[in-house]
């Protein structure tokens, strides 16, 4: 079997107030880690409020992608930016929790629409606060 | 506990190293082809795979890699995919410490083996201090 995993960057998409990021790739660690990094960095640059992270062709989770979109989730909200992680296929959800993984600050939605609601929802609270 | 044994009529489907990260997602890529040959749903793919993912990545932080087989055998009359880990690292001083639930060795895999046994169908291991751990899981339909 022959596997790509030449160091491609995942490409992140600013729509407003949001980052987009779509994950097509079996991530291994560095590659993960660096997707971290790359986020952060982009919320500083472009003072997003919002990050949608779609995970709806990713095969598995394992504790170590796991811990990282958890942690990614923290980081971002000290930085005044909301995580939403988007579709995850039902398989993976049965599997993280079997594994007992818990993703404590990480807001999920079902697909990319509802979780732009949620961000835009977010935002218009915040705003009238 | 019983010792792995590796005398078995058990098909070898591969036998890989796991020398670096790119060796966990190449492998695991091929556990999750193989379960899908085995003609095993969705989430039994997912739960395999995810199980050896946690053990590689323990041999390659804590080992400093290891061996990977692969094979495919008649467990008590079920077709069973079987994946068996083997490193020489340090080796686990307290198994059953290691795999009582809410344990971690402080390095960041707490869910670790407990759960990695949740996703299988049969899980054996075997470990000796500075000698090595051997990991054997097994899924069938």
């Amino acid at each position: 079997m022959n596997i790509d995993l030449h160091e491609k960057k995942i490409p992140i998409i600013k729509i407003r107030d949001f980052l987009i990021v779509s994950i097509q790739v079996d991530m291994h660690d560095k590659l993960a880690i660096q997707l971290q990094s790359q986020i952060l960095e982009e919320i500083e640059k472009t003072g997003a409020k919002g990050v949608l992270i779609d995970i709806s062709v990713l095969e598995m989770v394992d504790s170590f992608i796991g811990r990282m979109l958890s942690g990614m989730a923290s980081m971002a909200a000290i930085m005044d930016a909301a995580v939403v992680i988007v579709g995850m296929q039902p398989s993976v959800a049965i599997t993280l929790v079997e594994l007992g993984l818990e993703m404590p600050g990480v807001d999920t939605a079902l697909n990319m629409e509802k979780g732009i609601e949620m961000l835009e929802e977010r935002l218009s609270n915040y705003n009238t606060l | 506990m019983n010792e792995i044994s590796f005398d078995n009529n058990w098909e070898q489907l591969g036998k890989y190293p796991i020398v670096t990260e790119h060796d966990i997602v190449k492998i695991r890529q091929l556990v999750r082809h193989h379960a899908k040959e085995a003609r095993m749903g969705i989430v039994e793919q997912t739960r395999i795979t995810t199980a050896v993912s946690e053990l590689f990545r323990n041999m390659f932080n804590y080992a400093e890699g290891g061996d990977v087989l692969i094979e495919r055998g008649n467990i008590d009359g079920k077709n069973a995919l079987i994946v068996t880990c083997i490193d020489q690292g340090p080796g686990i001083e307290d198994l059953e410490l290691a795999m009582s639930d809410g344990y971690t060795s402080g390095m960041g895999m707490g869910y670790g083996l407990p759960g990695t046994k949740r996703l299988v169908d049969r899980f054996e291991i075997q470990s000796e201090k500075d000698k090595g751990t051997i990991v054997r899981v097994m899924k069938w339909r």
